[in-house]
């Protein structure tokens, strides 16, 4: 662990040398867990991918504010979150208008009340199914900051106090977003959950 | 203990309830009450199920592409605005190499068959070829002097927000000096004049750096550089190498007129 963190260390030192080539192993060795992230935070592969790439893109920008202490991943991690928030928020405005006339054609019921209401199902992987398509609706559903949030603290176990230095929120407003995320997941998933027992 | 409320609920089984009284208060309260505990239970059972979302696995590629992605949008550093690399082994190596390209350059030019007709019989009098050449290199000394004396007195412009300082004109004109320079350098090098030499050596790293730097740089990377001018004494070596070599212009002059 002492060696990644010297050795990443070692690389962005040869990138502010002006050595752009160094910086490619930094993008080989991190971008697999940038992009399990912004997966989870967005649910789309494509996206993730952009956001993984924007992530790099402003870190390498950025990389003379590294502090060379710091831990490099844990400083990637963040621009990963912020650029997947960043994206998220714009992606939300745009969508909002879509998502209401879509909500008005299925008359108020999104899909996860539709698998809710077929359920149970007697089979376990069927339940599975479901389950996994309503954790996605219930993601999808949550506000940019409360699905930021929640992924870095359930997900990834980021103390509070460290999310909300990423996220640039108060500690009061960091909690209160990750339970108005576990409040919303709860009242999407809990009769899936138990029916999935 | 009355029932918790659902933030007490959600923040006691997330791990998040901080006070120490909070959560001795919650057990003695889940001890005793089952409805509270089969809550607990529930939100740590749907926070794992959100928790464990199945991730697509990106292809083998996956990386590889991520990089050209990423080298396709960004440039070279340079490093930072360089003044603490002025002398690094690395930079050094690089004018050495361009310096050396020149001095080929240079060479094959001087030794080159030229046409036997072209060479005014003036031009090709020692004295002649001394003075245009000091001429030329007083002159690259004083352009030298003066972007050294600006940029030592440059003051970020009254109200910039991040305290930068526009040097744009410094920088073009650095541009313009640079090949001069090298030039010059490597012919006093040639001639044995060891003290133009080792100046125009000296200005030549600083004018790579500004020709290659940004146009608006932290008032704090001028501080920087106007430390290392005067460390160096670079300004004042300027100045005197200036003045000796217009005071070999004139005698130079004075030569070549009673030839």
């Amino acid at each position: 662990m002492t060696r990644m963190v010297d050795s990443d260390a070692a690389q962005v030192a040869l990138v502010l040398g002006g050595d752009r080539d160094a910086f490619r192993v930094l993008v080989e060795r991190h971008s697999r867990k940038l992009f399990r992230l912004a997966y989870r935070m967005t649910g789309n592969e494509q996206d993730a991918e952009e956001i993984v790439q924007d992530a790099f893109v402003r870190a390498y920008r950025k990389l003379d504010r590294f502090e060379s202490r710091a831990n490099f991943s844990t400083w990637l991690y963040r621009i990963c979150a912020n650029c997947a928030l960043d994206r998220m928020r714009k992606q939300k405005t745009e969508d909002s208008h879509r998502e209401h006339e879509r909500e008005y054609e299925e008359g108020a019921t999104g899909p996860l009340a539709v698998a809710a209401s077929e359920a149970p199902a007697p089979d376990r992987l069927v339940m599975s199914e479901q389950l996994g398509a309503g954790v996605r609706t219930a993601m999808a559903e949550l506000s940019a900051t409360e699905r930021a949030a929640f992924v870095m603290r359930h997900v990834d176990g980021f103390s509070i106090e460290e999310i909300a230095k990423s996220l640039e929120l108060s500690i009061g407003a960091t909690k209160n977003s990750v339970f108005r995320a576990v409040q919303k997941l709860r009242r999407q998933l809990e009769p899936l959950v138990s029916a999935a027992r | 203990m009355n029932h918790p409320d659902e933030q007490q609920l959600i923040e006691y089984a997330s791990g998040d309830a901080t006070a120490a009284s909070t959560v001795r208060e919650m057990e003695q309260h889940l001890a005793e009450c089952a409805v509270c505990r089969e809550s607990v239970e529930g939100v740590k059972r749907v926070v794992a199920a959100a928790s464990a979302v199945e991730i697509p696995e990106p292809d083998a590629a996956y990386e590889s592409r991520m990089w050209h992605r990423v080298a396709a949008e960004i440039e070279p550093r340079r490093a930072g605005f360089g003044w603490r690399e002025w002398f690094s082994g690395r930079r050094l190596a690089a004018v050495g190499a361009m310096a050396a390209m020149v001095i080929a350059a240079f060479l094959a030019g001087r030794y080159s068959p030229r046409p036997e007709t072209a060479t005014p019989t003036v031009a090709a009098t020692p004295q002649v070829r001394e003075r245009i050449l000091l001429v030329a290199v007083g002159d690259h000394l004083d352009r030298a002097q003066s972007i050294l004396l600006e940029i030592s007195n440059a003051e970020p412009a009254s109200g910039a927000a991040a305290k930068t300082v526009d040097i744009s004109r410094e920088q073009k004109r650095a541009e313009e000096l640079l090949g001069a320079n090298r030039l010059y350098r490597q012919t006093a090098q040639k001639t044995g004049d060891a003290t133009v030499a080792d100046v125009l050596g000296e200005l030549e790293p600083l004018l790579v750096e500004l020709a290659n730097g940004p146009s608006a740089v932290p008032a704090s990377e001028i501080e920087t550089l106007r430390k290392r001018i005067e460390a160096r004494g670079l300004l004042l070596k300027v100045r005197v190498v200036s003045s000796n070599v217009h005071e070999r212009e004139k005698t130079t002059v004075k030569g070549s007129n009673n030839l």
